[in-house]
């Protein structure tokens, strides 16, 4: 339990001349939910998008630790041929986006079938001819596909086609569709964007749920401060690309230089 | 009321007018006669007036009763994919009918039929084939006649040197087919949409005019002659010719060239049937869903860990085995293959039955393969205005059922038994528990 999760070194990420993150460092722990929050344009999406192999770090290393020890995400997105950003998803690390990504003309349960492709047998042969292992595989595919349903109380829209459902179901699904790769940590972009305050709610309890019954680690970025200081056990802040503050909720919370992040305080006045 | 609708109607008949005069002065008011010309705009301006007056009528219509609930019908199914409810009645026995009906019919067809039958059968196994890339992976693939003609050139040409029959290349031509696929498709996979499209265009064409231009090889323009078909030993022709012994002496019935056509169709019926079934069972393996996720959005795809060039490439290869497939029947069925059939008008045809018939949808890529062959049989009297029938045809079908012929249907998935008993079984969060 010493080992972090996930250990993120001094990574800065550059495009041509704009530095996005300058020497970001922070670590997620077992188990919790570590929440990056931060103003607008801050660079949270950009750290995002590097932890889940979107975008190959320039600088600094994302390990992630597994059962063969600490691996880093950067070696994984340049592997020659083989490589990319769904080895990053193999190795555990799944996410949701800011802008829902369904499968929008596929049935609800389908979205979380596609999810767990790897589980189930995906040889031509076998699915063709319908063979006993096969569809071994399938029934336990779609009785975990059911089982995330219902987690996520989302059981009676399962044959639904995902781009009917409600928006707030929608992001709900998209959480189920990630949970059902199995990860090690779930990365959610902004779960409560567009949400109603009772929606919100639900989203807080499922987050919470998700950890202490499952033992799942969360990372999440958000603006919704409620949400953030409700769920999280450990929040990191970022603004224009670096770490302002790092620590406890309540710490955070108190952190003059955070405040000065989110006020727009001049940076002399900081200083004094 | 009665004025206003009147005002409109007159305001849409000149609009309906004039635009067909432009349209139709240029083209059928002035007849070319040697270096002049001769007026002949009465024509011209009858024509409009007929096209207004369809317009008017079509209008009239539109605000009866009738006309109404037919344009809310028309207007109502737009909305394109539904969801089974996993109740739907088992339509095996409509299928054991249709099966039975396309076996039996060498017996009751003429050959001219049969010939056309052959022809529908092999742009069915083309746009299923085409369906796999273009409307379940969403791959715009405008060079598939490529692959048709590897399947058929394999048979002409593998007789000619290899000495290859009709069965071997049969079972060569989609490991063939699917390997040209790809060759052509790991370069450029990583492309989107338009300029995917645009390099396989120019594959297409790459393989037409090497066909054309490779004289000592291929034949070029001349083509290459194709063996007839051979079953068991058993030869089609009135005299043996490829060492065997000719059918109707081995059964002693009488001869008849029909014969080889019966054979080639029943061939191609079970063919078409076991790909159907593949097809059908793609879309609900993962292999198929893949395609379609990635279809519908390629960077959650990759969120979810599926290697999108590999994924991609499959149904590349899938699709071009089956052209390859459509190959092998085509050639045997002309007996000889040269490089006009495979041209680009041939994969927009193709790509024609797929999007007529509803991208994705199996009954519907039948469907259309099936009116695009017969239809122009039955539009023999007409043939000059061929394409212009399928112009009209696809712009009616855009209009009103801009989604294809046939809604897509998915497949529902309901829990098994042991855990509905159970209630919410603890399930096993991690794929790993499960293996």
């Amino acid at each position: 339990m010493n080992t972090p999760l996930l250990d993120v070194r001094n990574v800065t990420m550059r495009f041509g001349g704009i530095v996005a993150n300058r020497n970001v460092s922070f670590s997620v722990e077992r188990g919790g939910v570590t929440a990056l929050i931060g103003p607008n344009g801050a660079g949270k999406t950009t750290m995002f998008n590097c932890i889940t192999g979107f975008y190959r770090a320039s600088e600094g290393q994302i390990l992630l630790d597994g059962p063969n020890g600490p691996q880093d995400i950067g070696t994984l997105i340049t592997k020659p041929i083989t490589g990319g950003s769904h080895l990053v998803t193999r190795a555990g690390i799944a996410r949701t986006f800011q802008n829902i990504r369904l499968f929008k003309e596929m049935s609800v349960v389908e979205n979380l079938l596609v999810a767990q492709h790897l589980v189930t047998a995906n040889n031509l042969v076998s699915g063709v001819l319908r063979t006993p292992a096969f569809r071994r595989a399938e029934r336990e595919a779609v009785d975990r596909a059911y089982h995330w349903l219902g987690e996520m109380n989302l059981t009676d829209d399962a044959n639904r086609l995902a781009g009917e459902l409600p928006y707030g179901r929608q992001r709900r699904l998209e959480i189920a569709r990630a949970m059902c790769t199995g990860p090690k940590l779930i990365c959610l972009d902004e779960p409560a964007a567009g949400l109603n305050p009772s929606e919100t709610r639900e989203l807080s309890e499922v987050i919470q749920r998700l950890c202490k019954e499952h033992g799942q680690t969360v990372l999440v970025i958000e603006h919704d401060m409620g949400l953030v200081m409700r769920i999280s056990d450990h929040v990191v802040v970022l603004d224009h690309g670096e770490v302002i503050s790092d620590g406890t909720p309540e710490h955070v919370g108190n952190d003059p230089a955070v405040i000065a992040a989110y006020l727009g305080v001049s940076e002399e006045e900081v200083e004094k | 009321m009665q004025t206003n609708r009147l005002l409109t109607l007159a305001k849409q008949a000149l609009l309906t007018f004039t635009v067909s005069l432009i349209l139709f002065a240029p083209i059928s008011g002035l007849v070319l006669e040697g270096f002049s010309f001769r007026n002949e705009l009465t024509r011209a301006v009858l024509l409009a007036a007929l096209v207004a007056a369809g317009r008017v009528a079509l209008s009239l219509v539109g605000m009866t009763a009738i006309g109404r609930k037919i344009a809310g019908k028309a207007a109502s199914n737009g909305s394109g994919v539904t969801v089974m409810t996993g109740k739907e009645k088992s339509p095996a026995l409509i299928l054991g009918l249709i099966f039975l009906a396309g076996l039996s019919l060498p017996f009751f067809a003429d050959k001219y039929f049969l010939g056309i039958a052959i022809l529908a059968l092999i742009y069915c196994l083309l746009g299923l084939g085409l369906n796999i890339v273009v409307g379940l992976a969403g791959l715009l693939d405008l060079g598939f006649v490529a692959f048709y003609a590897v399947g058929a050139y394999l048979l002409a040409l593998g007789a000619q040197y290899l000495g290859l029959g009709f069965w071997s290349a049969l079972i060569i031509a989609p490991f063939l087919a699917g390997l040209c696929g790809m060759v052509l498709a790991f370069p450029v996979l990583k492309m989107h949409g338009d300029y995917l499209a645009i390099v396989t265009l120019g594959f297409g064409e790459i393989i037409r005019l090497v066909l054309n231009n490779w004289l000592e090889f291929t034949g070029g323009p001349n083509g290459a002659s194709v063996p007839p078909p051979t079953l068991f030993g058993l030869e089609f022709t009135r005299t043996a010719k490829q060492g065997g012994v000719p059918l109707h002496d081995y059964f002693g019935i009488a001869y008849s060239a029909d014969y080889k056509f019966w054979f080639i169709y029943l061939v191609l019926f079970l063919v078409v049937c076991l790909v159907v079934y593949a097809v059908e069972r793609l879309r609900v393996m993962p292999l198929g869903r893949m395609w379609e996720a990635l279809r519908e959005d390629e960077i959650a795809c990759r969120s979810l860990g599926v290697n999108h060039v590999f994924t991609k490439l499959t149904a590349f290869m899938l699709g071009a085995s089956t052209g390859g497939l459509a190959g092998v029947f085509f050639a045997v069925h002309q007996g000889f293959v040269n490089p006009t059939s495979f041209t680009f008008f041939e994969s927009a045809l193709i790509l024609a039955i797929v999007v007529l018939g509803g991208l994705g949808s199996t009954v519907g890529v039948i469907a259309a393969a099936l009116v695009l062959t017969i239809l122009p049989e039955l539009l023999r009297d007409f043939a000059e205005y061929r394409v212009l029938v399928f112009g009209v045809l696809m712009v009616v079908m855009m209009i009103w059922k801009p989604r294809g012929l046939v809604r897509v249907q998915r497949p529902a998935f309901f829990p098994s038994t042991a855990v509905k008993g159970a209630g919410t079984a603890p399930l096993s969060a991690s794929p790993e528990a499960v293996r």
